[in-house]
Order: structure tokens, then C-alpha cells, then sequence
């Protein structure tokens, strides 16, 4: 087949291929769409990983508070079903139920608009998997770091914010690097709720310049493109924040 | 399994090859006749769900309008032929059926094509013998008659589909602001309009009354306004492939003529058809009547220029 990789520069009403590929003055070249297609993927990946991130950290640390109250017990269950609720439901069932069911539960919401509706649906699913790996984390530190924490007098939550948590999310980076990674590629489910994104780019000029195989290869390369850095930065963090001699630090290169 | 003795596999590897020449050679050659009358068979391109045009009934069976129409054109073809023809049907979909039927997958696609001219670079189209009109459904109450009224509404359209770049088109011709919500397929979209989060859906008139009729309450909906785009929908063949062309559009008018076309119209757009036997309701709209009396191939870009 003949790769013509001028249609990214075509208009995409009328149809004219505009010199130096992106519109002016109202028009719009694919180029142009392909850009802000890319966009929306990124703002709907970016909000949904900082939702999941946040609620993730704190269901995970509840699901590990010691039972020794009855308040604690109740905020470590509640932990539990978050993570249960959220993790088994598909993620495409969740964003319709998002999008369709609980708007037409609650009629205030439906003017909301759809992408908050998106993120907060991918961001609670992501969030149930962070959960699970922040858990994992604080439960494989040796019991002795809690002790120590409550030895020097710490409230619970200084016991967290200070010793705990820096240790256990050292510990959960590469997985976190995963989950974040995972949320660039999930955002392509927003489509089916009306998300202008990249998924949606390539199935609908696809259709309209009758060259799928290009747009999806374009599409391709920016979903790797994304992913990819997403992993470069995770990793940055990872070596900016190491610790030299604690958990998680030996399986680093060699470098000191 | 047991292990594949190595001169097999060089006689299996060499028959593979072979294989995928001579299927190499028959994509190359553009005379579909030749080629079924020494394969015995023909491969009929044929859709899941494509209203009553084409669809699947389950099990590997297909049926609608078109698949019937190409029936029809199969027998002429095995009469050219002068021999009994196998047919098989091999689904597509709207993102593979042109590059099936030009790599030789399938020989004649008996979907819901739309004739455009930018397709016709790449395969050629029987006489047109269906016109899709572009309509908009609404809510019976919303009190909306015509596109105008939609200015600054949520209008739902579906993902994939012309109608997205036709109401492009319409915006900024007229200038008005519709704010597009999209649906992930058909249903989908219809229920955007169900549930009020668009207001109104512009769809193939087919779609829209095919949906409709299936709804909860059908009567809580109705297609409304003005035709926003005509769209000739064909029959497809490989490109420069001018006798199994010539067979179909013989084959197309004598069924025209002979009122046979209009029997197949009330069968599957009038009647309940399987396998719901549920009723399209569709009548037969004058743009078709009238491409059915005037036989041609013109791409839809011609339509829009009347």
C-alpha cells in the first residue's frame, strides 16, 4: 500500500492539504487534531494518575492501621472495600457507570462535564491497585521501624508521614512506575465516553481520510512516546530519592 | 504433538511458499472471472451488522438486502463462468473491507459501502443501489423540527462514522455551535439522546429508525429536519475488474427493471425480518428510487454538489 503521509496535512473539513501541515484561522489539519487528541489524552492520564495517587496512598496506609481501635478498625475496612470495590470491576464497566448510571441516580450531576466524570473513574481504578502496592510496601517493613516510631513518641500519623510511608513508597517505586505507565495506556477506554483522545483520533479520522493504518501508526508512536517517558521520570524520581544502604537502594546500578 | 521430522518441514515450508505466491499472483490480477473459474469458488465480503443491508444471523450465516442482491449477481457469474461456484462469506469490518477486496481476500463486499471519490482511487463501485440519507433523531417532546434549533445543544453522533465530518461541514457553513458528544457505536449514541445527554442524534436514517424501533418506547423518539447529507451506498469490487463490473450492473438493472429490487426493499426494510422479526420501517426514499431509474457509480462528492 502507498504510505501517504501528506493526509496529516489536510484540512479536515475541505479536504485541501495546507502548506506547512498546521491550520490557521479556523481551519484544521489532522495534524493539528492528531496535537490536541494527544492533549486530552495526556490532561485525562495526567488528573486521573494525581486522583489515584493520593486516594491509593491513603486507602493503602488505612488498610495498615494496627487494630488496637475500634475507629482503626473501621477506616481499615473501609480501606478494604475501596480496594475491592474498585479493583474488581472492568474499568470500561466503571467509566460507563460513571458516566450513564450514577448521573442518572443523582440528576445534579449530569452537568458535569464528562471528563471529570473520566477522571475520577480512572483515577479510582488505578487508585485501588496503588492501594494494593502501598500496602504491600508498609507490610514489608520489619515491624521493628512502627515500634521504633512509637518508641520516640509519634502520633500515628507522624509515625506514618515520617517513617513509614518515605520507607514503603521507596520500596513500591518500580510497580508505581507500572501503574503509571498503565494509566496512559487505560485512558484510551475514555473514548467511549466521548473524549476527543487519542483512541478516538484514530478510529474517527481513520474512517474519514480512509487511511486507518497511518493514523493508528501515528497514534501508536505517541502512546509509546508517552509511556515512555512517563517511565523516565518515574525512574528519576527513583534514583533522585534513593536512600544509600536502605531497602529498595541495592538492587540500584552501581554508582557509589 | 509430534515433532516435525526436518525434510517435512522443508517440503511443508516449500508448499507454504508456494501457496503464498500463487495467492500473491491472484491479487495481482484484477480479472475475478479467471480466477473463480479455475478456484471453483468466490468470496462474498459481507458485514456483522450493518442494518438490513447486511448482518449476520449467527452461525455463519449472512443475510440483508445487499447480501441478497449479490446472490443474484453470484448466479450470473457462475452462468459466465459455466460452472458451479462455492460461495464463502468472510465478515468485514468499515476499517478492513478495502484493503480485503484489493489484496483479493474478498471479491465482491456486499456491506454498507460508501461510495466516495477518494475510494474510487482504490476499488471500484457496482451502480449504486441504495442512497443514505443524513437525518436527526430527538426526543418526541423536545419540540426541535430542524438543524437550526441546535444551535448550542448537545448533538450525540457516532465514533467512526461520516456523519462526525458532516457535522463538521454543517458548522461551519452555517455557523452555528453544536457541542458533539460521541458515541462508541450505535447504541451507544442512541443512549446519550435516551438519558439527556444529547439532545438530539444525527445518524444514517436507517440507523435512527432501525434504533428507534427498537427502543424502550419507540414513540418517545422521531426523525426530524432536513436530509444533512446524501451518501450513494454500493456494492464494491476490485479496481479495473470490468467484466465481473459489467455481470453486477446487468444483473443490478434487470432486478431494477423488473420490479425485482423494489420486492427485496419491502422484504427487508418493510417487513419483520429474522431474526428478532422485528420491522425496520424504513420506506423507499426518492433518492433511491430515483438511482435505481438513472443507473450510475457517481461518488457521493457528486450528490453534494446538486
Amino acid at each position: 500500500m502507498a504510505w501517504d503521509w501528506e493526509i496529516f496535512c489536510k484540512e479536515t473539513t475541505t479536504g485541501e492539504i495546507i502548506k506547512g501541515c498546521l491550520g490557521q484561522g479556523g481551519d484544521q489539519t489532522y495534524l493539528n487534531w492528531l496535537g490536541s487528541a494527544w492533549g486530552w489524552t495526556l490532561t485525562v492520564a495526567m488528573s486521573a494518575m494525581v486522583v489515584a495517587f493520593v486516594m491509593g496512598l491513603i486507602m493503602g496506609a488505612l488498610r495498615t492501621l494496627p487494630p488496637t481501635t475500634a475507629g482503626n478498625r473501621w477506616l481499615a475496612r473501609l480501606g478494604t472495600v475501596w480496594t475491592e470495590l474498585f479493583r474488581n470491576i472492568p474499568v470500561l464497566v466503571q467509566l460507563f457507570i460513571w458516566y450513564f448510571v450514577i448521573p442518572a441516580i443523582f440528576t445534579s450531576l449530569k452537568s458535569v462535564p464528562s471528563v471529570v466524570m473520566v477522571v475520577l473513574g480512572l483515577g479510582f481504578f488505578t487508585s485501588s491497585r496503588v492501594s494494593e502496592q502501598v500496602r504491600s510496601g508498609i507490610e514489608s517493613l520489619p515491624k521493628g521501624q512502627r515500634y521504633a516510631a512509637m518508641a520516640m513518641g509519634f502520633s500515628t500519623f507522624q509515625s506514618y508521614r515520617l517513617v513509614l510511608l518515605p520507607m514503603a513508597l521507596r520500596i513500591v517505586m518500580p510497580p508505581l512506575t507500572s501503574e503509571a505507565m498503565n494509566i496512559i495506556k487505560n485512558s484510551s477506554v475514555a473514548f467511549a465516553v466521548s473524549i476527543a483522545e487519542l483512541t478516538f483520533f484514530a478510529r474517527q479520522s481513520g474512517e474519514e481520510t480512509s487511511q486507518p493504518v497511518q493514523m493508528y501508526l501515528a497514534v501508536t508512536v505517541l502512546y509509546a512516546v508517552s509511556a515512555l517517558t512517563v517511565n523516565r521520570v518515574m525512574n528519576w524520581i527513583e534514583v533522585k530519592t534513593r536512600v544509600p544502604g536502605f531497602v529498595g537502594a541495592s538492587a540500584a546500578p552501581a554508582t557509589h | 504433538m509430534t515433532k516435525l521430522n526436518p525434510i517435512a518441514a522443508l517440503v511443508l515450508g516449500a508448499a507454504l511458499i508456494a501457496g503464498l505466491s500463487t495467492s500473491i499472483a491472484h491479487a495481482q490480477s484484477n480479472d475475478t472471472l479467471a480466477k473463480v473459474k479455475s478456484s471453483g469458488a468466490i468470496t462474498m465480503g459481507v458485514r456483522d451488522s450493518s442494518g438490513s443491508l447486511s448482518y449476520t444471523l449467527g452461525d455463519g450465516k449472512y443475510a440483508g438486502f445487499h447480501v441478497e442482491v449479490c446472490q443474484r449477481i453470484v448466479a450470473a457469474v457462475e452462468k459466465a463462468a459455466g460452472r458451479k461456484l462455492e460461495t464463502k462469506y468472510v465478515a468485514v469490518t468499515s476499517a478492513n473491507r478495502i484493503p480485503l477486496v484489493e489484496n483479493g481476500t474478498v471479491d465482491i463486499e456486499c456491506g454498507s459501502t460508501t461510495n466516495n471519490a477518494t475510494r474510487q482511487k482504490q476499488v471500484s463501485f457496482l451502480n449504486t443501489t441504495y442512497v443514505e440519507e443524513v437525518r436527526i433523531a430527538v426526543k418526541a417532546n423536545s419540540g426541535i423540527t430542524a438543524i437550526n434549533q441546535l444551535n448550542g445543544k448537545n448533538v450525540a453522533t457516532t465514533t467512526g462514522t461520516t456523519s462526525v465530518q458532516t457535522l463538521r461541514k454543517h458548522e461551519r457553513a452555517t455557523g452555528v455551535d453544536f457541542k458533539e458528544v460521541f458515541g462508541k457505536d450505535h447504541a451507544d449514541s442512541f443512549l446519550l439522546l435516551e438519558t439527556g445527554r444529547a439532545d438530539a442524534f444525527v445518524m444514517d436514517g436507517s440507523i435512527l429508525a432501525g434504533n428507534i424501533a427498537n427502543a424502550k418506547n419507540p414513540a418517545d423518539f422521531k426523525i426530524v429536519g432536513e436530509v444533512l447529507s446524501v451518501e450513494p451506498i454500493a456494492i464494491m469490487v476490485r479496481k479495473d475488474d470490468a467484466a465481473l463490473k459489467k455481470i453486477g450492473n446487468d444483473t443490478i438493472a434487470d432486478m431494477a427493471k423488473s420490479g425485482d429490487l423494489a420486492k427485496l426493499w419491502d422484504k427487508w426494510f418493510m417487513q419483520p425480518i429474522p431474526p428478532k422479526n422485528a420491522r425496520v420501517g424504513l420506506a423507499l426514499s426518492d433518492s433511491t428510487k430515483t438511482a435505481w431509474a438513472n443507473p450510475n457509480d457517481k461518488p457521493m462528492e457528486d450528490y453534494a454538489k446538486k
